[in-house]
């Protein structure tokens, strides 16, 4: 299998589109730097979410039972699936017990991580994904390389060509507007006949057994005010104590997302509306293996608002499919070896440990420590084998003196005759983008003591 | 066995527990606070893409009536409005409501900070009408404007619609090269008269 620092080549290789990529999130970065020194009391703000976070994982059980609790009062059914297939049943036997032949989704990471969609459509259920760049990744049978900007890797020309091919748009006309207005008529027919809405959820709130969900196009809205059943998805960490916690969360997710002061559309389910049914589906599948992570166990106060990847040197140069996982970026890189730590050993070391990660982040999760912490981890597993043999051969050789000075001046002697091709072997990933420098003629140390012997007389 | 799968994720949970957790800290009067809320307010939903109009509750009609003057199926839940011409309490299903062009309805209140107002309304049947209409007209008083979200949620509770929703702004998306594009789904328009 591929892994990132292949696939990154691979995306490096189109120099012009790299940069655009680079760019383009640069650019949202910036408008979460702008949002953040709007608030004078930013860094409190996410002090606070930190301590409200750090709070709810030491009382998780407490506050998920409270919130079932609750939840059921307001007459929404509430169902436990401990991992991908079992919530996948759930939302498939509510479908089915529903007649539901057709239904639309708002964008929810979690339903990414389970496999919903394929799951759904092999028992012969269509689901249109509603959010825009959700809708051009699955017309383009594509996965999302952003968790907020699921697009973000596609120009405007592969979304007209895309949407020529599907919704017979006009052949090259790639201008935004044009193709936002496409894909509204088009997905106002889905929203329409569907028969079920399924959305994921930004916070629950465990004192009223509310759910919210925050979006811009307000496809959450639409889907789940006209079906007549709302599935509400989510992992067990989105639980918030309090509803005056919301008010922490909802100042601070969309200034880091996408540097607005606010999503257009913040909707508090707590009841169904008339006639109608609301099931939420509280999904561990791995999470609560993380709580006993002890390094690792802050990874879940995540609110998936994407700053650490728009921020992120590495993610903005290798694009996020980069990363195989169905989060990239810095969270992905500590959450994906968690999930299967033979898969993705190599993702934290797609990090150059600048920290820019944790100085963005809204909750204040140390990300570049914990890819730190799993670089060590990973080292002491059975991987590398090379590169430790090699490391300890130098180990060797630095704990003897002699041999040191002797291969010292041998290199020094026969490198420079070297043929190319053997200097710049395929075992040298030193040297395959740079080139080696001149040899000294002398050693350090040689050059230390006839220094030394100048300075005395 | 959806019961054995609670009783599972509970117990992995519990049994992770580290000690005592850091305490949940006070939120309120907590963020900032503008000596001019009205005023940042406005500027906040032209930043967000709104349009507003300060008039009269008198003159409430006439301002939506002049904005929207190609406006033909319009639905209000505002009482004994005059320029209602459907009947929200009739329509039995809010796919009827699809080819509605205004709606027009009163916000709870506003939020300086984000521009963002709060829709909650025990009567209504329909929660399609906030988001279905082509074009979104909102009534708020001047007096009800807070200054941030901490001061917002502390009127939010829920008990009675069991449901409200922030709107900020007309519906929009940036999902095609980061080009902010107005009325994805939902209202291209947002008209806020502020009484």
């Amino acid at each position: 299998m591929k892994n990132h620092a292949t696939l990154s080549a691979e995306f490096v290789k189109d120099s012009e589109r790299m940069h655009w990529h680079d760019r383009a999130l640069w650019y949202v970065r910036q408008k979460r730097d702008n949002a953040a020194k709007a608030v004078p009391e930013w860094e409190e703000l996410r002090a606070l979410a930190s301590q409200i976070k750090a709070h709810t994982m030491e009382n998780l059980d407490h506050y998920l039972e409270t919130f079932e609790k609750e939840a059921r009062k307001n007459g929404v059914a509430v169902h436990w699936a401990k991992d991908a297939e079992e919530h996948n049943r759930i939302v498939y036997e509510i479908l089915a017990k529903n007649g539901a032949k057709k239904v639309v989704k708002s964008k929810s990471m979690l339903t990414e991580e389970c496999g919903l969609n394929p799951y759904l459509e092999r028992r012969g259920i269509e689901v249109t994904d509603t959010d825009l760049g959700e809708r051009i990744i699955q017309l383009k049978g594509d996965a999302p390389s952003h968790i907020v900007l699921p697009a973000i890797h596609l120009k405007k020309e592969d979304v007209s060509a895309i949407f020529h091919e599907h919704l017979h748009s006009e052949e090259h006309n790639s201008d935004p507007t044009y193709l936002t207005g496409v894909a509204r008529e088009h997905l106002r027919q889905k929203f329409l006949s569907a028969d079920a809405a399924i959305t994921g959820v930004n916070f629950a709130v465990s004192e009223t057994g509310a759910v919210v969900v925050c979006t811009n196009e307000g496809n959450a809205d639409m889907g789940v005010s006209l079906a007549k059943v709302h599935i509400a998805c989510m992992g067990i960490e989105k639980i918030i104590p309090r509803m005056c916690d919301l008010g922490v969360f909802t100042r601070l997710l969309a200034r880091s997302a996408t540097g607005q002061p606010v999503t257009t559309y913040t909707s508090h389910f707590r009841k169904p509306r008339e006639g109608a049914q609301m099931h939420v589906v509280i999904v561990d599948n791995g999470r609560s293996a993380i709580l006993h992570e002890e390094d690792f166990a802050r990874s879940l106060h995540c609110i998936r608002c994407g700053a650490c990847m728009n921020t992120c040197p590495t993610y903005r140069r290798s694009g996020g499919h980069a990363y195989r996982f169905v989060i990239p970026g810095p969270i992905g890189s500590i959450l994906a070896p968690l999930k299967q730590p033979d898969r993705y050993n190599d993702l934290p070391f797609a990090c150059t440990l600048c920290g820019s990660c944790r100085n963005v982040c809204p909750v204040k999760i140390d990300l570049d420590h914990q890819l730190y912490r799993h670089r060590q981890e990973i080292m002491k597993r059975d991987v590398f084998k090379e590169k430790k043999r090699f490391m300890k051969w130098i180990a060797r050789l630095m704990q003897h003196p002699m041999l040191f000075t002797l291969v010292g001046k041998t290199v020094r002697t026969i490198a420079p005759i070297l043929p190319k091709s053997l200097l710049y072997h395929k075992k040298n990933v030193w040297g395959r983008y740079r080139q080696m420098p001149d040899f000294p003629k002398q050693s350090f140390k040689a050059l230390y003591k006839k220094e030394r012997n100048a300075k005395k007389q | 066995m959806p019961k054995s799968s609670r009783e599972a994720i509970l117990k992995n949970i519990r049994t992770q527990k580290r000690g005592t957790p850091p305490p949940l800290p006070e939120t309120s009067r907590f963020g900032t606070t503008y000596e001019d809320k009205v005023k940042v307010f406005q500027s906040r939903l032209s930043d967000v893409g709104a349009v507003f109009v300060e008039c009269d509750r008198e003159g409430i009609t006439g301002t939506i009536r002049e904005k929207y003057p190609h406006a033909k199926t319009i639905a209000s839940l505002i009482k004994n409005d005059t320029l209602a011409n459907v009947d929200l309490d009739a329509v039995q299903d809010p796919h009827e409501l699809k080819d509605l062009d205004l709606a027009i309805f009163e916000g709870v209140f506003g939020v300086a900070e984000n521009g963002a107002i709060w829709i909650e309304n025990d009567h209504n049947r329909h929660r399609a009408l906030y988001f279905i209409a082509r074009h979104i007209v909102i009534v708020l008083p001047k007096a009800e404007i807070v200054d941030n979200m901490h001061q917002a949620y502390e009127r939010i509770d829920l008990s009675q619609s069991g449901f409200g929703t922030f709107i900020s702004g007309p519906s929009k998306t940036a999902d095609i090269e980061q080009a902010l594009v107005i009325g994805a789904h939902g209202p291209k328009s947002l008209y806020v008269v502020l009484v």
